[in-house]
């Protein structure tokens, strides 16, 4: 038992000292607070940068680019939108592909199909380790997961056309009836 | 003063707790009819009271949620013989509440539930009075929740939880040698529910684990990988899920879905009946759909009352010392016979929201590189390359250099400054420190005490340089 309210007087002298003492500063989240570690702890190839578009005081919402040094997506860039929760990491951060970019695990919407942005997120996991999820999405696409499927059913059965295909929307093209703006 | 002559009728099962001598009540329990009185507020001041009801007048409790949870919470708490409390709550009725948010009616589907929910109980219980608050819980000034001795919490969501826990043990303050200050501690009682299952908890912070101590306990969501919703729906969540998260998009470009609309709750319905059809799968409802797009498990009106039960018994404990108060956590399962069971879980010493940190007193002219530097040499930290928070302000990132940049100008500021010039506050740092010879990456919880500001702290810990 804790005994409570045997200290009300104390509790008054506290009220008063309300405004010298802390609790006047906004509310973070520990959220918030663990998503900062996680930046300042970014690990990054040279070929990803993070940039936070809202500057320094919103760090909640950034953007990431990425830009391949090898496979299909060579020098091209690629910028993914990264929305993090009051809840992170209980929940893994909204990523969604800014570029518009024909990729089998990537939809023309954006939407992204990789595992630990999804069912397989655990809240060790940061957001170093989405980078490189990301990252590994351009040096190997997937054709099991598909979520452009006419680029997966490319990728399985004809991979030369699928190798023209991606050059030519990186340097700005159509694919079938898809214009994809230049990311080169 | 009826109330306390009338015969024992109403309040017999409440007599009983608080009129009687027992053996596990608190230290602080005085058995009669002040405490009750009390408890009340009845305006019945009299000389003859002891310091103990003097105390205990300013008694108020704060109920968080005024919906499933809340309307059986209030009702509870009025029953009981509380008679000053407040709710808040930023959601209006909807149809859909009506089947066990009982307190509502037809004619108020729009009206803020705080404001029904206050008007309600206090028709039917004489002599209580209900603050409601329509707002969000975020749009409170800190010293909002100050006001009162007891927060009890009737949400569905982990986020709200968070916060209102991030708020209480925010108010919590250590003596020199860590432990907490009585008077400093806001205690939290918790319920949740999920169709048949739900948790009471009482939460002491400083003295029993906070939500974050023990924010394992929540499951993570069930997520479907995105492929499978675009190839091989299974089922009728696939195709409602498909329908929210990627077909609404690619038809509505940047237009954000709000799943409080019904128009847009109504068009991904259509959308994942069509997808349905299109894959031969059965089942799809509005509302299955409503239930996976906002991620709710129907809700069980029995289960609410049997757990706002238990919340309103320990906050009654809590404040008369009637009893012990559950230690610490009780799950209820409904679901196939009945369960529960209850659990002593234990605090996270370190924990960042509700642990006391480690004390640090500094001048008001140390800058914040100097602050820096002497996190490295601090014997209990040994923490290089620190990143310094405070609040939502972050002052200082080590990296990566883009908010280096940003933060630099700061280091030559004092840190009282950066803070807003207050006595003593909290700042979180991290960086990589010293561990048993090994480099680890570490967050830590600072106290941080001002020496020489208003009402000099008499603290003789000071930083180890
Ligand atoms: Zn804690």
């Amino acid at each position: 038992m804790i005994g409570l309210f045997k200290v009300k007087e104390k509790q008054r002298e506290q009220a008063q000292n309300a405004n010298r003492g802390g609790a006047s500063v906004k509310k973070q989240s520990a959220g918030e607070l663990r998503l900062h570690k996680d930046i300042s702890e970014l690990n990054l190839p040279s070929s990803c940068a993070i940039s936070f578009p809202n500057g320094k005081d919103d760090l909640m919402n950034f953007e990431v680019s990425i830009k391949p040094d090898d496979g299909y997506y060579h020098n091209g860039t690629f910028v993914f939108t990264f929305q993090v929760s009051p809840v992170y990491p209980h929940e893994a951060p909204k990523v969604k592909c800014k570029t518009k970019v024909y990729h089998p695990n990537i939809d023309l919407e954006g939407n992204v199909c990789l595992n630990i942005l999804r069912e397989d997120w655990k809240p060790v996991l940061n957001i170093n380790t989405v980078i490189y999820g990301l990252f590994h999405l351009f040096t190997e696409p997937n054709s099991e997961d598909p979520l452009n499927h006419e680029a997966a059913q490319v990728l399985r059965d004809n991979p030369k056309l699928f190798e023209t295909n991606v050059r030519r929307a990186m340097t700005g093209g159509y694919v079938g009836q898809t214009f994809f703006p230049r990311c080169i | 003063m009826a109330d306390l002559e009338a015969p024992q009728s109403k309040s017999r099962d409440l007599d009983k707790l608080l009129l009687r001598a027992g053996n596990l009540v608190g230290p602080d329990f005085y058995p009669g009819t002040e405490v009750k009185a009390l408890i009340s507020q009845l305006s019945i001041v009299s000389s003859s009271f002891s310091d103990f009801v003097i105390r205990l007048l300013s008694l108020r409790v704060l109920v968080v949620g005024a919906g499933g949870l809340g309307c059986e919470l209030l009702k509870d708490l009025a029953l009981s013989g509380f008679r000053n409390l407040d709710v808040i709550d930023m959601d209006r009725i909807e149809v859909t509440n009506l089947n066990r948010q009982f307190l509502f009616r037809l004619e108020d589907v729009g009206k803020p539930k705080a404001e029904i929910a206050a008007k309600r109980v206090m028709e039917r219980v004489s002599g209580v009075e209900i603050v409601p608050h329509f707002s969000r819980i975020e749009d409170k000034e800190l010293e909002f929740y100050n006001n009162f001795n007891i927060i009890a919490l009737g949400l569905d969501s982990i986020e709200a939880r968070r916060y209102i826990n991030g708020v209480a043990c925010g108010f919590l303050e250590y003596d020199e040698d860590d432990t907490p200050r009585r008077e400093t501690i806001k205690p939290m009682v918790d319920g949740g529910t999920e169709g048949f299952k739900g948790h009471a908890r009482v939460i002491v912070p400083g003295v029993t684990p906070c939500f974050e101590c023990t924010i394992w306990l929540f499951p993570p969501q069930v997520k479907f990988p995105l492929c499978t919703l675009a190839e091989t729906p299974r089922n009728a969540a696939h195709c409602i899920e498909y329908a929210h998260l990627i077909k609404w998009h690619e038809v509505h470009g940047g237009k954000s879905f709000d799943p409080d609309e019904p128009e847009h709750m109504k068009w991904v319905y259509d959308e994942a009946v069509k997808r349905a059809e299109l894959f031969g799968i059965p089942g799809v409802t509005y509302s299955l759909t409503q239930g996976v797009v906002k991620n709710i498990i129907p809700a069980i009106a029995s289960t609410n009352a049997i757990i706002s039960a238990a919340c309103a018994l320990e906050t009654l404990k809590i404040v008369s010392g009637c009893s012990k108060t559950l230690a610490n956590y009780l799950t209820y399962n409904g679901g196939e016979g009945l369960h529960t069971k209850v659990t002593e879980f234990v605090r996270d010493k370190d924990c960042l929201v509700c642990g006391p940190g480690i004390l640090i007193e500094l001048d008001t002219s140390v800058t914040l590189q100097k602050f820096i530097d002497m996190l490295e040499e601090h014997p209990k930290l040994l923490l290089s390359k620190a990143s310094v928070k405070h609040g939502k302000d972050s002052l200082y990132m080590q990296a990566p250099p883009v908010l280096e940049e940003m933060h630099r100008p700061n280091l030559s500021k004092s840190l009282y400054d950066l803070m807003g010039r207050v006595q003593k506050d909290t700042v979180h740092v991290f960086g990589t420190a010293l561990k048993n010879e090994e480099k680890q990456s570490s967050l830590t919880k600072l106290r941080v005490v001002f020496k020489g500001a208003d009402g000099v702290a008499d603290m003789d810990t000071a930083i180890g340089a």
